[in-house]
């Protein structure tokens, strides 16, 4: 068996270092200057998580040193989009909060770009401001770094530890080292989670190599729902995926398109399809959330997911492809650059994608598409943990004790972990993690932490369960002469493929028009049980394959809530993400909450709940 | 992408094997030269291309969509800060040089050491600020916003 290293005596331990978790190694030092911070890390600080590639823009940053924007204006942005479902107390926490953090980028040598007449940051909308953001996240790893005393790196961590004398409080973490195959024990007083959303649960469009280029990273294993789930913290609005109207095929960013360079979109007879669409769209939604007139008036954003209904709608229709018009911003030089830079930046791929396809976007304009769904917290979208806010904003039904806290103890949440704060990104997950930490601090100087036992037992057990996937290929490999078909075992690969054909076709994957009902949900869940079954005896021929198998597992987790909680919402709130066949409306009356989940640890089972929504009102609304 | 190694360039240095996201670029045990072992959880980020001292990996474009025969090449300067891009397209018509700045000050020389800055009093602890708050959220004398200084309240329904 594998050896086992111990780190003992944490105070903060911060699973996954993102954005999110490079925000609350950082801020934990403050708030507990003799406090011992210790951070485990799937890949290398350095370049993980989302931003490793980088970004050319900061999406999050009020603005309200240049009397740009005020916390309440970005909640009631973040509402519309998401179609009225958030936490609007985490929202206005992370709003308020967020500037310190991108001042404090500016000051650390994250190259901002100012506009030459205002000397105000350079916006590209209303909220995103621009950047040169190759080294975003090396920049940040260097501060998670001076503040942690120990950063693992290479380490895929697969469970939360839980107290043996306390019932529903965190303990540590376990997992194991992706190169030396170590199995590595954290005991820590508090854990915060943030490990990232999850990319690859459905299908994606890419039938090969392609399938690394999805939208989100590919690494992004939802961990941080694997975790949480698996530790029985409440989930909330897991079935809120998302789909992303994109270049084709690279998934190259268009905000910078839309927003700076004010590029459009067109059918394949060079029309404009979107408005036409709204008249039946306003009769699914209502006027309350689709009302083009009012947001002509008043710069409302019309919400992303209506946007999507019409592109996909328009495509099937037989007027597809959809062009995103390029062919007059890029006959300005400067717009050109910017255009190319915006890739480099932050996705790659679809600059080497267009040069290989001779695609100049000054003589043609590109194809659109949707992709496949996503699931994760940081985006358009809020899936993720059922958190505590801070005691100052949220209502008594959001409120138990500690900022960020899951409904474990001591367990806390960042970025992609906590669900209903969409359209935090880079900048607002950071500062997730920064609030996360201060509430963690306090947490064990409140002496909440205090007689925390771990037994042996629980201890082996999980080595036992993180290995098994190696002992069961030595032991089943030489059934067979070679090759990976095996009757008593599937590969990672395999898992994978199976998980993302049935989340597909039975959850509102790309391949059926994002349409599901209550039947093919209940056929979904009933073949991700055997799925789970199989998962068990899963295969891993070296320490990597047990680094994909975890990742599975974590992604299977994942999914089975995106069902259960699909399933529980009978309405379709957000059509361009995904639909419900038998209720195709939205259903203010019955269905203006938030939906709350809590697996059971134990027998795996679910349950659900309605929790209420509540909103930000001002003095004269 | 997927990336791919160059065997005249590779020295089996490691640097992509250290860096990389994904875990894929693995040294084989064979040719003692790193490669690429798992194309299609590639997310073509680029970290290995720009972590090689000797320039040794590149990129092809995913198989299943993207033709031969194009280049987007880095080279990225931690000391000057700055990236050098170079992009060539398929009929050679594209070809770009692009340079952008990585950082404004020296490499983590202006990220301060918490452990060593004045703590946290028990007001500050007890409010909702954050470090270098609130004098960081609009760079002045203002404090944080809350529900009261912004006049607003939490309240459950529908409105809007």
């Amino acid at each position: 068996m594998p050896k086992t290293i111990l780190e003992d005596n944490i105070d903060i331990l911060v699973c996954g270092a993102g954005l999110g978790g490079t925000g609350a190694a950082f801020e934990a030092r403050y708030w507990g200057q003799d406090k011992k911070i210790v951070i485990a890390e799937k890949a290398n600080i350095d370049r993980s998580g989302a931003v490793a590639q980088g970004l050319y823009a900061i999406n999050c940053y009020m603005g309200t040193r240049f009397g740009e924007n005020n916390p309440e204006d970005h909640v009631r942005y973040a509402r519309i989009d998401l179609m009225g479902m958030v936490r609007e107390d985490l929202l206005f926490d992370m709003a308020r909060h967020v500037d310190s953090t991108v001042h404090q980028f500016e000051e650390w040598g994250l190259p901002l770009m100012r506009d030459p007449k205002t000397g105000a940051y350079q916006r590209e909308g209303r909220w995103q401001i621009m950047i040169h953001g190759e080294s975003y996240k090396p920049i940040v790893a260097e501060a998670a770094k001076k503040s942690a005393d120990k950063v693992f790196n290479r380490i895929c961590v697969t469970h939360l530890l839980m107290d043996d004398s306390k019932e529903n409080r965190v303990a540590g973490a376990v997992g194991f080292n992706v190169r030396t195959g170590d199995y590595h024990v954290f005991k820590s007083k508090a854990v915060i989670v943030a490990a990232g959303g999850a990319s690859n649960i459905f299908r994606p469009r890419s039938v090969g190599e392609g399938a690394g280029r999805v939208w989100y990273a590919p690494w992004s294993s939802g961990s941080a729902y694997g975790l949480l789930i698996g530790a029985g913290a409440k989930m909330t609005q897991m079935e809120n995926r998302i789909v992303l109207a994109r270049f084709k095929d690279g998934y190259g960013p268009v905000g910078a398109y839309f927003l700076h360079l004010k590029t459009y979109t067109q059918n394949c007879n060079g029309e404009e399809y979107e408005s036409k669409w709204f008249p039946d769209l306003q009769k699914m939604v209502g006027k309350e959330y689709l009302d083009p007139e009012a947001a002509h008036l008043t710069h409302r954003p019309i919400p992303t997911c209506l946007r999507n209904h019409a592109l996909i709608n328009e495509v099937n229709a037989g007027r597809g492809p959809i062009h995103m018009v390029t062919m007059e911003a890029f006959q300005d030089p400067h717009l050109e650059e910017i255009g190319w830079h915006n890739f480099l930046g932050m996705t790659v791929g679809q600059a080497v994608l267009w040069a290989a396809t001779d695609v100049n976007p000054k003589y043609e304009n590109p194809e659109l598409t949707t992709s496949e769904p996503y699931v994760m917290g940081s985006h358009a979208t809020g899936s993720g943990a059922w958190c505590s806010g801070p005691e100052d904003v949220s209502p008594p039904e959001y409120f138990w004790g500690y900022n960020r806290m899951t409904t474990v103890e001591g367990l806390f949440g960042a970025g992609d972990a906590v669900g209903g704060t969409p359209h935090a990104f880079s900048s607002g997950s950071f500062t997730e993690g920064r609030i996360a930490a201060k509430a963690a601090c306090m947490y064990i100087d409140d002496g909440k932490a205090e007689g925390i036992r771990i037994s042996q037992e629980q201890i082996e057990r999980r080595k036992q369960q993180i290995f098994k996937p190696m002992e069961h290929y030595k032991v089943y490999r030489n059934e067979i002469v070679a090759g990976d078909v095996n009757p008593n075992y599937i590969n990672p690969r395999q898992g994978l493929d199976r998980l993302q054909k049935l989340m597909d076709e039975y959850a509102g994957g790309a391949t059926v028009n994002y349409m599901t009902n209550d039947k093919l949900l209940h056929i979904g869940l009933k073949k991700l049980k055997t799925l789970e079954e199989d998962l068990e005896k899963i295969a891993a021929k070296d320490v990597h394959e047990l680094l994909r198998a975890w990742e599975l597992k974590h992604r299977t987790l994942a999914s089975e809530s995106v069902m259960h909680h699909t399933l529980f919402r009978k309405e379709t709130r957000w059509p361009g993400y995904y639909y419900r066949g038998d209720a195709m409306k939205l259903d203010d009356e019955n269905w203006h909450v938030l939906t709350v989940s809590r697996r059971d640890p134990q027998t795996g089972e679910y349950t659900m709940e309605k929790a209420p929504c509540y909103h930000l009102v001002g003095d004269d609304e | 992408m997927p990336t791919f190694v160059y065997m005249t360039r590779c020295d089996g240095c490691g640097q992509c094997v250290d860096i990389c996201p994904s875990d894929i670029m693995h040294i084989d045990p064979k040719l003692r030269r790193a490669y690429n072992i798992e194309p299609n959880m590639c997310w073509e980020c680029y970290s290995c291309v720009k972590a090689c001292p000797h320039n040794a990996i590149d990129v092809r474009g995913y198989a299943d969509f993207a033709p031969l025969g194009h280049s987007v090449r880095v080279i990225r300067d931690e000391e000057k800060g700055v990236i050098a891009w170079r992009i060539k397209s398929r009929n050679g018509e594209t070809d770009l040089n692009l340079l952008a700045p990585i950082t404004t000050k020296p490499w983590g020389k202006h990220i301060p050491q918490l452990k060593d800055v004045q703590g946290p009093n028990k007001d500050m602890r007890d409010s909702q600020l954050l470090f270098n708050e609130p004098k960081y959220i609009r760079m002045d004398e203002g404090d944080i916003h809350t529900l009261e200084s912004n006049g607003l309240k939490m309240k459950a329904g529908v409105y809007y």
